[in-house]
Parts: C-alpha cells; structure tokens; sequence
C-alpha cells in the first residue's frame, strides 16, 4: 500500500472524472490498486509509475461500462475533421471566476457532472490531458489511439465543456440558471 | 488577411497547447482582441481548465485511505 499511497489522490480524481459518481469512483479506485498490487510485475519501467496506473483505472472503468451495458460507441461516420469544426454554442463572456467559488459544493458537483455528459471518448481523453496533464505522447499511448486523435478529441471535449458550462458561469456568474443561448450571427 | 471566427475556434486548443507557429499566433491573437465573441470562447477554455485542475474540484473523500487499507488486507 505504501507503493500506490501517493497515487490516491491521482487515481480518485481520474475515477471520479470518468465515472461522475462518488460511489462508483470509489469502487473503480479499489479495484484499480488492487489490480497494480497484484500486477506489479507487469509495469513496464518505459511508462511513468503514475500513468501505468491510470491506464488500469480507466480499463476498471471502461470495464464497469460494459458490464453495465453502458458502453458509448463512437457514431458511424464520424470523422476528426467533424471534432476539428465544432461550433461554439454559447457565447458569453466568461471571466475569471474566483477561487473561493469552488468552495461551494453546487459548483463542484456540476463540473463533475457537466464532465460526466461528456462522452467516453472525450471525457478520457480531457481526464488525461487537461485534469492529470500528461503530454499528448503519453495519452495517445495509454488510450491506444494515434496522436492526432488525442488533439482532436480534445479540442472538441473542451468546447463541448465550455459551452455545457457557459449558461452558468457566464453574465450573472455562478447563479446556474439555464438562459437562453446567443450566437452572434443571430 | 486576417482570420475568421471558424479558423479562430478550428486553432483554439492549438493555441491553447502552444503549438501554433509564430505566423499563426500572431493571426489568432490579432483576431481575438478584435473579436468579443472569440475572446470569450478563449477565456472561457483557459478558464475551464483551470477549474479541472483545482484539486478541490476532484478531491478525495474522508476516510477513504482507511477503507483501502481494511479493502486491501481483507483480500490478502
């Protein structure tokens, strides 16, 4: 336990951003250390420790997924170039918002939420990316993916993010309430 | 000639991940201090991934490093 300790935090976040259920997460995160604690002759030096054991948390969670027939296929005829041309929906300016906002539960819970309608694919994508910040190289290996797949994906998860978000943290900050969307061409 | 609003949220996470070359981002950033309506696309995204960063934002439940440690034991 005293090998995988440092890594809780770092797995907890990662099941909690894929599954946007605590008691899920929790699952996932027990079964994924007791996966690498049983499969520690399997971690190949060539990976960082941590990534290693991402990539076995998000197979607990991909395998959740299918258990509970819950699996998301990407559409048939769905294209990079389609991720790469994504039209903003909401345009609202957006300013910084103060730290001590992310005290607040609500505020928490719904980016947690706002991750969870994301689909598979993008969500893992940004989890690895923009929440545990590993490079494009590192992502694209532990998602078995190419790395122009990682960019793309992740340029659609994060305006797909900030337009599921805007509604709340946009004019009247942090008030939640779902207003009507603006496009400037309208 | 200066970029459109489409080429501008096409470059958005290049810019974001700072690989677009020197041409390019100087093109993407002339558009944007002109443009209310990309720079709120902009700052928004910067803003986004500053809050998944915020470790209060996936935090780690009480008492869940004891239930690892009685999970862990209990199948050893």
């Amino acid at each position: 336990m005293s090998l995988v300790g440092p890594y809780q935090r770092m797995v907890h976040a990662t099941a909690l951003s894929l599954t946007g259920n605590k008691d899920d997460a929790e699952d996932m995160v027990q079964s994924a250390l007791l996966k690498a604690l049983c499969h520690l002759d399997q971690f190949r030096r060539e990976s960082r420790f941590g990534t290693w054991l991402i990539q076995i948390t998000i197979n607990e969670v991909r395998m959740r997924k299918r258990k509970d027939r819950r699996v998301e296929m990407i559409p048939i005829g769905y294209t990079a170039e389609d991720d790469m041309n994504y039209v903003p929906k909401d345009f609202q300016d957006w300013r910084e918002i103060p730290s001590e906002a992310l005290e607040r539960a609500e505020i928490r819970e719904s980016l947690v939420k706002a991750l969870a309608e994301l689909a598979q694919h993008y969500r893992e994508v940004f989890v690895l990316r923009d929440i545990q910040e590993r490079s494009v190289t590192e992502t694209a290996s532990v998602l078995g993916v190419s790395r122009s797949a990682v960019k793309t994906r992740l340029h659609r998860a994060r305006l797909l993010l900030r337009d599921l978000l805007a509604p709340g943290f946009g004019l009247d900050r942090l008030a939640w309430n779902v207003r009507e969307v603006r496009r400037p061409w309208e | 000639m200066g970029m459109r609003c489409e080429e501008v949220w096409r470059d958005l996470s290049e810019y974001i991940d700072g690989d677009l070359n020197q041409d390019q981002r100087v093109l993407f950033e002339d558009h944007v201090v002109a443009c209310r309506h990309c720079t709120a696309v902009l700052d928004g995204t910067h803003n986004l991934i500053r809050l998944y960063r915020d470790e209060r934002i996936l935090s780690v439940p009480e008492g869940l490093h004891d239930r690892l440690i009685t999970t862990i034991r209990g199948t050893r």
